[in-house]
């Protein structure tokens, strides 16, 4: 048989993707993640289009092409548009904005000023890419690709080198020594429980010979979390190949990528990659002329935050209702269709390609002790620049929200930082220079979960944001436990008595007993650590939990139960508006004299503050 | 039985779906969001007929399976779907008031997310990974960023008056 290098065609092709990409000329790469496109991407991607057809007048490059590319992470700055040879990044560009930019700075090469990204912190215009800090302090291997590729095309994602990890194991033909790659790199579950990759990989591998199926979860729940969507949507190609290797790996030939319903574009991007690997060979049968075949299908979800949960998910796939499995019968011998599974998330297969390239010593030279390597997280809330961040897992929480995240918008006062979302916890000031380390993050209460940070101002009630979660995970319980379908209802019922004024004192005690038993006795992932939002803030913010019992009040001014309305003497003119607008009949007062609320009769709907002309009524 | 000779539901069309998955059981959400997608909910009708005739399920597994995931609907959705987003990011930053907003703006009938002339229908999501955009809105699959009440109130508006054209 000859002997065939799938290394040295893959070079090739590289190769010839690298001249495709180059004969584009002058690449205006434009963001057509989620969120660019809800503000208007592809109308500006259009008008650079209508405009790049006079390409002869451009000075150095003799052709343009615009690149619709996939996030850029910088979702608030939305629409991006980069130019990586003029090292030149656009923010909030509109429509109206194009023209400009190709006129000033295509053609005549002027940047335009008002159109460069502001630093909040100097109130500067920062002119080159580099030098944004919300990009300067990432450290972007996962993501690497997202938003500089066009994640619609192949050549592209072959010219920054993907499939050649998957190439080099089928050549090298030892999938045990991928599987000792994995488990040196120190690589751990990116989903959220953090567990060693290279562990699951190799329990998978026990049971080779008859079927064993690969799932990946994108099944991205987590209120405030978006780095899955990202891959998905921004570098199909690489978590193709990822999945890919880790097939070859653990014996298995077929695979399904689980995709929440909520991701429409994600799940149109992942069809058409599987389409295009598919016809060049890259997936399928007898992959680059190899032994290995490896066949991928989508599986959308239908909306439930459970399955996200392993053995729920597989229901869902099998077709049934998501309800979480007891975990006596491990994965690795019976899972999906009862055969062998390996299940892993997004971003960990994201990150295998680079490892089986880079080697093990270079993904685990980053990050902590017993964390390594890089992690996506979504920095969301009351920060500056809210985006998808990239850093190794060394960095802190406070390089993370102020250094990356330029800080608190509008000047105001860092009050907490919510990881891991429902399940996670929240943080205060004093964890700010911990590292995102996942057992550091998990003595604390809190976790890395999939990845999610809200960071939270003064004006934020901890005691309503504990309240939403718990509303959260009670609404996603299966129902199928008693501990996680009573438990939760009960913590709910106590939180929303705290927040509308009722509380009282043995009603914190109950909470904290209600908590463990759910966490004891849950049968999955999501009871077992729906109490965390609960007990991570009773732990910082009990304070806060005894002002709305003890004093009736929100120190945050949000529990509209606990608000009072007034109207200002001074400024009430007497016209009555309010009293006429008031549903309950709570205002009363003659005309041209000032009005005042009856605070018995009062409901806080604050309709009377949104009705007066002269904004004279305030709450407090 | 008598209900599906006037139902309107199109069993040849049912059938084509179901063949398109093989009458495979384990493709049974993929076909009822199919269906939901022609119907713009789940039609009891329909999904009877899918649990007896797809191998290993009945009509309560159908159903039981129909009701457990939040896409799907039983009831008839409104012409213009909203999602209201209740993320972590999209609460933190004021998704309540725009709920409270197209709320009383749509004045909806006490247990009802459709209103009565079947234009608008209402729904709250847990996170459509438009963070970045918080407070978002979506309406028929269009995402609308950094919503406030009075914005969404005047895109209601416009659909409104759009409909009255």
């Amino acid at each position: 048989m000859e002997k065939v290098s799938l290394k040295t065609d893959i070079n090739e092709e590289q190769k010839k993707a690298q001249q495709y990409v180059e004969a584009q000329g002058l690449r205006v790469l434009v963001c057509s993640g989620t969120g660019c496109m809800a503000n208007g991407s592809l109308q500006v991607i259009e008008k650079f289009k209508e405009l790049g057809a006079n390409v002869s007048t451009l000075t150095k490059h003799d052709k343009m092409t615009v690149v619709p590319t996939g996030c850029h992470g910088f979702c608030e700055q939305g629409v991006l548009v980069v130019i990586p040879d003029l090292h030149t990044t656009y923010v909030k560009v509109k429509l109206e904005d194009v023209e400009e930019i190709f006129n000033e700075h295509l053609i005549n090469g002027r940047p335009v000023e008002r159109l460069l990204y502001t630093d909040p912190a100097t109130n500067t215009k920062v002119a080159k890419t580099e030098e944004i800090n919300f990009y300067a302090k990432q450290t972007r291997t996962a993501l690497a690709n997202c938003g500089k590729i066009n994640a619609e095309s192949l050549e592209e994602a072959i010219s920054v080198g993907t499939y050649s990890a998957l190439a080099k194991v089928i050549e090298e033909n030892d999938p045990d020594s991928v599987i000792t790659t994995i488990e040196e790199s120190g690589l751990r579950g990116r989903g959220g429980g953090g567990f060693a990759t290279g562990r699951k990989w190799r329990s998978v591998s026990r049971h080779k010979g008859g079927k064993s199926y690969v799932i990946c979860n994108g099944d991205e729940g987590d209120p405030g979390a978006f780095m899955d969507r990202s891959v998905m949507e921004g570098d199909p190609h690489r978590l193709l190949e990822g999945m890919a290797i880790a097939g070859f790996a653990v014996g298995a030939d077929e695979a399904y990528i689980y995709v929440r319903a909520e991701y429409p574009l994600a799940i149109k991007r992942l069809r058409i990659a599987i389409e295009k690997a598919l016809e060049a060979n890259y997936l399928g049968d007898n992959i680059m002329g190899s032994d290995f075949s490896f066949h991928i299908h989508i599986k959308e979800g239908a909306g439930a935050f459970v399955c996200g949960e392993s053995s729920a998910l597989i229901a869902s796939i099998e077709g049934e209702r998501g309800m979480p499995r007891p975990k006596n019968i491990h994965m690795a011998e019976c899972g999906l269709f009862k055969r062998p599974t390996l299940l892993n998330n997004v971003e960990t297969f994201a990150n295998v390609p680079l490892i089986v390239l880079n080697g093990a010593k270079w993904f685990s030279s980053m990050g902590t002790e017993n964390s390594k390597g890089t992690k996506t997280f979504a920095l969301t809330g009351e920060v500056n620049n809210t985006g998808l961040v990239e850093v190794p897992m060394d960095m802190t929480l406070r390089q993370i929200i102020f250094d990356i995240g330029g800080g608190i918008r509008g000047g105001k006062k860092f009050k907490a930082v919510q990881l891991g979302g429902p399940s996670g916890g929240c943080l205060t000031e004093e964890h700010l220079d911990m590292p995102m380390d996942y057992d550091l993050l998990v003595k604390e209460g809190a976790m890395v979960g999939s990845g999610g940070l809200v960071v939270m101002n003064e004006d934020t009630c901890i005691v309503e944001v504990a309240r939403f979660f718990m509303g959260f995970t009670q609404n996603e319980s299966c129902g199928k436990c008693t501990p996680c379908r009573e438990g939760t209802k009960n913590m709910l019922a106590i939180l929303q008595k705290i927040v509308d004024g009722k509380g009282e004192m043995e009603d914190l005690e109950t909470l904290e007993k209600l908590a463990h038993t759910i966490k004891d006795g849950s049968l999955c992932g999501l009871g077992k650590s729906a109490p965390n939002p609960v007990l991570s803030t009773l732990k910082y913010f009990r304070d806060e939990y005894i002002a709305h019992i003890v004093d009736k009040k929100c120190p945050a001014g949000v529990c509209s139960a606990m608000k009072q309305y007034q109207i200002d003497a001074e400024k009430c003119k007497g016209c009555s508006k309010c009293a006429r607008n008031c549903p309950v009949g709570a205002i009363e007062g003659e005309i041209k004299s000032p009005f005042k609320i009856n605070q018995d009769k009062c409901i806080k709907c604050g309709a009377c503050v949104s009705n007066c002309p002269f904004k004279a009524i305030s709450s407090k | 039985m008598n209900k599906t000779i006037t139902s309107e539901v199109d069993f040849k069309e049912i059938d084509a779906i179901l063949e398109s998955f093989n009458y495979n059981k384990s493709y049974l959400i993929a076909m009822l969001q199919k269906v939901q997608a022609i119907y713009k909910y789940l039609p009891e009708e329909a999904m009877t007929y899918i649990g007896e005739h797809v191998e290993e399920l009945s009509p309560a597994t159908v159903f039981g399976v129909a009701s457990f995931y939040a896409q799907f609907s039983l009831e008839p959705k409104g012409k213009y779907e909203i999602k209201v987003c209740d993320g972590t990011a999209c609460h933190v930053r004021g998704s309540s008031p725009v709920l409270e907003e197209i709320k009383r703006k749509l004045n909806f009938e006490k247990g009802k997310f459709t209103t009565n002339d079947g234009l608008f229908s209402l729904e709250i999501v847990s996170c459509l990974g438009a963070c970045g955009l918080a407070p978002a809105i979506v309406i028929n699959e269009k995402v609308y960023p950094q919503m406030t009440p009075q914005a969404v109130s005047t895109i209601i508006d416009t659909l409104m008056s759009n409909e009255r054209k």
